[in-house]
């Protein structure tokens, strides 16, 4: 241990023997480490909040089906439960916050248009905290209850059929049977939605209105789960599965909204190829620090090999130095990463900057997100990599001839 | 036991055109607890002689041994143990860790065996003292005098009481009361511990307190005399 103490102590010396490289180095190190957590919070918080969006629009974190529900949605494959059955199963904590719907297609029409909508019948006060229109704006109101004889559509939907609140349009669909089931409807609340486009998309109107609407008496065609974290839901997943049978199928939100759970994926993926870019670029830095480094010290690291130190002593001296400036950069830069983050939680405006964001269903206030998992990421990587980095400069410096060093006048 | 054997050691360095032989066909013993000087003009071979004996540089043909074990044929790991366990060295041109204090300097070789820290940081201090250098111990070798550098050089060589020691002009940069203390307590570690010394030197001074004179010129022994005998 005694050669672990010597080692340190030689490279923390030599570390702070060039004061201006060895800052300069930090500074670079700091800075790189510190865009690596900003810019990663910054994406993380982007996607955190489209995807909370979309969930939250529609489908809960995890979900009941019936197994062919998802391949044919409609009125024809409901739960095998009732309401009352899903309660007396759901009751438990574990669960956590669950609401059940009616979701089917059907044909809204004004006096002037009609459109092919997807019919969503819920019950607000069991969706509360979890739905959309929590955070949406709606002009007009929403739903109030499950049995609420309004319909509430997307301002862009409203316009196309040329209504507005207040007004009448008819909902057509199917029941079990395959007869129509229509039924008027006064829009009660008009939506806006980010992105736009799910302003056409979505009619809510009452479960229970909707049920009667569709003759199915107290069954829903899905069960949804909110829990605490969207990007941690297998507890969630297996407490649910848990309690049903094959006759449903239980799927989790990425499986059923593939093009989120994509882009969720993806961006894990640029985060990682973001940190190993800056990366690349800092180890620049560092190799060549290191080569100089060991270039000026020929002849001490001569002597060391001369008195008896072995090469593997040397590499370690090199590799130790070279780990402490990167932790003392790491230490600074996530300090720094912390320290600019924390106060920007709240949101950073860049509708100014950003307006094409919204078409990618992205908002235009940024909520940075602080991760502690990205520093460790971040500080992993850089790490690792460093130290990978670090391996061929110690090696050649292990390499020197004793003998030159010390002879050489 | 002998501690060094060299036989027929040859090392020819070419410099331009010319060959020089640093070394020709250099057989030399010397028992344990040997006290030698090596004299010779400069370019005579006596750095290329030490360093061979070290285990710092391989001949080009010849074999040497330390201890009876056979060195010039050892991996350069075992030849780093080899010097770490038994052998003190002070090099001619470059001997101190610039970064590292007189006291760090003379405890570095200890410090590399694993000999325990106050152990070898008291080694360290009386040592230092002995070789007047008592109050410089926390001074870094770019704020002291070559004579005061070379002399932590030396005190680094004797601190772990090796076996045989190795030393290129240890009194270059003395003065020659200086020189007397240093070869003074040489002397003594030759007598008490039966250390063995082979002292490179042209210093006339550090020649008479040789057990034994070895003078060189091109690479080649010229003359061998016992002086105790004298
Ligand atoms: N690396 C080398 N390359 C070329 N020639 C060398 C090298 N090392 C030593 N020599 C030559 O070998 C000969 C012996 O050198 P050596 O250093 O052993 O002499 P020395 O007796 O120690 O001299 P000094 O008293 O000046 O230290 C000299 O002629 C020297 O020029
Ligand atoms: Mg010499």
């Amino acid at each position: 241990m005694r050669l672990a103490a010597i080692l340190f102590r030689l490279a923390w010396r030599n570390l702070w023997r060039n004061h201006r490289r060895t800052f300069i180095m930090l500074s670079a190190i700091a800075v790189g480490v510190w865009a690596m957590i900003f810019m990663t919070s910054l994406t993380r918080g982007m996607v955190d909040q489209m995807i909370n969006d979309s969930i939250n629009v529609l489908p809960g974190h995890v979900q009941v089906h019936h197994p062919d529900f998802l391949d044919d949605p409609s009125i024809n494959n409901p739960l095998p439960y009732s309401d009352a059955a899903l309660g007396e199963k759901f009751a438990g904590g574990e669960f956590g916050q669950w609401a059940s719907r009616v979701r089917v297609p059907a044909v809204i029409s004004s006096e002037r248009e009609s459109r092919a909508v997807t019919l969503l019948g819920i019950d607000p006060s069991a969706e509360q905290g979890f739905s959309f229109f929590d955070y949406a704006d709606v002009e007009g109101r929403f739903l109030e209850d499950a049995n609420d004889n309004g319909i509430v559509i997307g301002k862009k939907l409203a316009a196309t059929l040329d209504t507005e609140t207040g007004k009448r349009i008819v909902i057509m669909s199917q029941d079990p049977e395959n007869e129509i089931a229509d039924r008027g409807f006064r829009v009660v609340g008009l939506y806006t939605a980010d992105p736009v486009s799910v302003e056409e998309a979505y009619a809510y109107v009452g479960k229970s209105t909707a049920q009667s609407l569709l003759r199915i008496g107290d069954a829903s065609t899905e069960a949804v789960f909110f829990g605490d974290d969207y990007r941690n839901v297998e507890a969630l997943y297996d407490a649910v599965s848990g309690a049903l049978d094959d006759s449903v199928s239980v799927q989790r939100w990425y499986e059923i909204d593939s093009y989120l759970g994509t882009m969720l994926k993806t961006m894990d993926g640029f985060v990682f190829v973001w940190i190993i870019v800056i990366f690349l670029a800092l180890s620049f830095g560092l190799v060549n620090t290191l080569v100089m480094a060991v270039f000026e010290r020929v002849r001490e690291i001569g002597l060391m090999l001369a008195l008896g130190m072995k090469p593997a002593s040397i590499v370690g001296q090199i590799i130790i130095e070279s780990m402490l400036l990167l932790t003392l950069g790491l230490t600074i830069g996530n300090f720094l990463a912390w320290a600019t983050i924390l106060p920007l939680q709240g949101g950073i405006d860049i509708s100014i900057v950003a307006e094409g964001m919204e078409m990618m269903g992205a908002s235009s206030v940024l909520y940075p997100k602080f991760h502690v998992g990205d520093m460790v990421l971040a500080s992993t990587i850089v790490l690792v990599l460093g130290f990978l980095a670090s391996i061929s400069p110690a090696w050649r410096a292990s390499r020197y001839e004793p003998v030159e060093a010390i002879t050489k006048v | 036991m002998t501690a060094v054997r060299c036989i027929n050691l040859c090392k020819t360095y070419r410099q331009g055109d010319v060959d020089i032989k640093a070394l020709d066909h250099v057989s030399i013993d010397i028992a344990e607890g040997g006290f030698v000087c090596l004299s010779a003009p400069s370019g005579g071979g006596k750095t290329t002689l030490l360093n061979a004996i070290g285990g710092l540089d391989i001949p080009d043909s010849g074999e040497v041994y330390i201890d009876d074990q056979r060195i010039d044929n050892l991996s350069k790991g075992d030849l780093a143990e080899l010097r770490l366990r038994k052998i003190g060295f002070v090099f001619q041109a470059y001997n101190l860790i610039p970064v590292l204090t007189a006291r760090e300097n003379v405890e570095f070789v200890m410090q590399v065996q694993g000999v325990l820290k106050h152990d070898s940081a008291d080694k360290a201090n009386a040592i230092l003292t002995e070789v007047g250098l008592q109050g410089l111990e926390d001074r870094r070798p770019a704020e002291m005098s070559g004579g005061q550098q070379q002399r932590v050089a030396v005190a680094r060589a004797i601190a772990s009481k090796p076996a045989l020691v190795l030393a290129d002009e240890p009194t270059a940069n003395l003065d020659s009361k200086t020189s007397d203390e240093l070869m003074t307590l040489f002397t003594e570690l030759n007598e008490h511990y039966n250390t063995t010394f082979v002292i490179a030197t042209h210093d006339t001074r550090v020649m008479q307190y040789a057990k034994r004179l070895v003078r060189m010129l091109d690479g080649k022994i010229v003359d061998d005399i016992d002086q105790r005998a004298a």
